[in-house]
């Protein structure tokens, strides 16, 4: 079956760098660019359309588009947190669509690493002026302790063990080994998770995403502009997003936003979690991958941990390959956000282009999910599902 | 005669939500305070400008029992002092952010009756931290 799509992902670049102390953000958010226009064939007086979230300079498109000197048709600087990109995709896709531009260009980029941030540790106190402020900055919550809480209520209410847990990480692992960039490239067993230290009961090391420095970007194109391109087609054919909310004090910690924007994703596309060949779920922790697996209909709410165990996520292995360059678990999570990242390994499985170990046969099918932000339980979320032509 | 820990004069939080005075002013005074929705009769939490379980802005402030259940925890083992950062089920619906306190870290489960026990924010406002049952 073809289906018609108005989009295209023409290009796709992940920074190989993943310390930079040496180089600006901008920089990176420049090498980001031109990685994915060469990637695409295309050059900065191609693009049209620019996108970038919160991590950019400035924290909006202007000062990036300046940078750059992009002759723009359109923009847009929608922030959600480290499922931007995803979000930005639907969006792009949505601008190519109505014409109202032809070559959309997506960066990311920045240096928590080197600026030696301790992104799951340290509690951040938010603004005053924000609504849940003052009712939650006291109690010094940090990202490791939601996290910790949301493993705590899955393990509770479903039976998700601590070794089903280590099993995402494990998968994660085995892939990174393969990827000359990545930053864990040490194989992992179970015990091995099990033994790390413990960060906030009952999330240990393990269970959390590495902090590096670098970047990545995405170029969009019209079907015309797609085609006339000497590189592997992938279309968009579905998407969805969403926020999460804490639900006014009747929240669930065990559910994620993927259930609403993976349901309008699928929709869309017209395929379902069967159909997928490879899916890259954004793993900021071992608990969302099962979460977020369970909420896209990979397996039914509580089988996550089951649906995870003995190798099931890893490619040649298991039935579902997922994140076949390492992760955010072992390889890359520039900026503390993994949503480019996973649509980058999502366009090079439907190339054939990823790491020949870890590459899934006749890839056609595949999906990139995450969440963005967190408040308290809340969250973004969106999902993409593309094919190759 | 101004009463000092009711002026809030040097706590922004308080300072940007004038709406929620009414909450502090009661827990200066060791009382837990609860938004009701005259409409749906459902409390919430956070409290804020309208219900948003139904949309109303009939609210009510409604003194709560201060009592709940634990939800979930977690203990920051890797903090200096350590402590529990907690979900608490309270008795009237809602679910809120908390730090448990009052016993060992490790001395905590899911379901456990917890009550609040009032501790000043470094702003100075009472904040509604939760501890074992007493009496």
């Amino acid at each position: 079956m073809t289906r018609s799509a108005s989009a295209y992902v023409v290009g796709a670049y992940e920074h190989p760098t993943r310390l930079a102390p040496d180089k600006s953000v901008a920089q990176l958010h420049a090498e980001s660019a031109l990685g994915a226009l060469r990637d695409a064939g295309l050059s900065l007086s191609d693009v049209d359309g620019y996108m970038c979230a919160g991590d950019a300079p400035g924290s909006a498109p202007l000062y990036m588009a300046d940078y750059l000197n992009l002759k723009l048709r359109w923009y847009d600087g929608t922030e959600s947190g480290g499922c931007s990109y995803l979000a930005h995709i639907q969006h792009a896709a949505a601008a190519l669509a109505s014409g109202q531009c032809s070559v959309v260009l997506i960066t990311l980029a920045g240096k928590p690493r080197s600026s030696g941030q301790a992104t799951g540790t340290a509690f951040r106190p938010p603004p005053f002026d924000r609504p849940e402020a003052a009712w939650e900055s006291t109690f010094r919550w940090t990202i490791g302790g939601v996290y910790g809480m949301a493993m705590q209520r899955h393990m509770h209410q479903y039976g998700t063990t601590l070794e089903q847990l280590a099993w995402v990480k494990v998968a994660a692992s085995r892939h990174a080994q393969h990827n000359p960039h990545a930053l864990l490239r040490k194989p992992l067993t179970v015990e091995d998770v099990m033994a790390s230290p413990i960060i906030s009961d009952p999330l240990r090391r393990d269970d959390c995403c590495v902090i590096t420095d670098g970047g990545g970007a995405l170029v969009l194109a019209r079907p015309e502009i797609a085609r006339s391109l000497n590189r592997p087609r992938v279309k968009v054919i579905g998407c969805g997003q969403t926020m999460n909310t804490n639900a006014g004090g009747y929240l669930d910690l065990t559910r994620t936003g993927a259930e609403r924007s993976g349901a309008a994703a699928f929709a869309q596309a017209g395929v379902t979690p069967a159909d997928i060949d490879y899916a890259s779920v954004y793993d900021n922790f071992t608990i969302m991958v099962i979460t977020q697996l369970e909420d896209l209909g990979f397996c039914a709410k509580g089988e996550g941990g089951r649906f995870v165990a003995d190798g099931n996520l890893i490619s040649g292995v298991g039935k579902l390959p997922w994140n076949t360059d390492g992760g955010g678990l072992c390889n890359n999570h520039p900026m503390n956000r993994g949503g480019i990242t996973k649509a980058i390994e999502a366009v090079r499985q439907l190339r054939g282009e990823a790491t020949p170990a870890v590459q899934v046969k006749d890839c056609r099918l595949a999906l990139a999910a995450g969440p963005g932000m967190v408040l308290g339980a809340g969250h973004a979320h969106a999902t993409v599902i593309f094919e190759r032509e | 005669m101004t009463d000092e820990k009711k002026t809030f004069e040097h706590d922004p939080f308080v300072a940007a939500f004038p709406e929620t005075r009414a909450f502090w002013e009661a827990a200066a005074d060791g009382r837990l305070m609860l938004p009701v929705c005259e409409d749906c009769g459902r409390a919430h939490w956070y409290p804020r400008a309208l219900c948003p379980l139904c949309g109303s802005e009939k609210l009510r402030w409604t003194p709560a029992s201060g009592r709940g259940t634990v939800h979930a925890f977690s203990p920051a083992r890797r903090a200096e002092p350590q402590y529990v950062l907690a979900y608490v089920t309270l008795d009237e619906g809602p679910t809120l952010m908390t730090n448990l306190v009052g016993a060992p870290i490790d001395a905590w489960s899911i379901g456990q009756a917890v009550q609040v026990r009032f501790q000043p924010s470094t702003e100075g406002r009472m904040m509604p931290f939760f501890g074992p049952v007493t009496g």
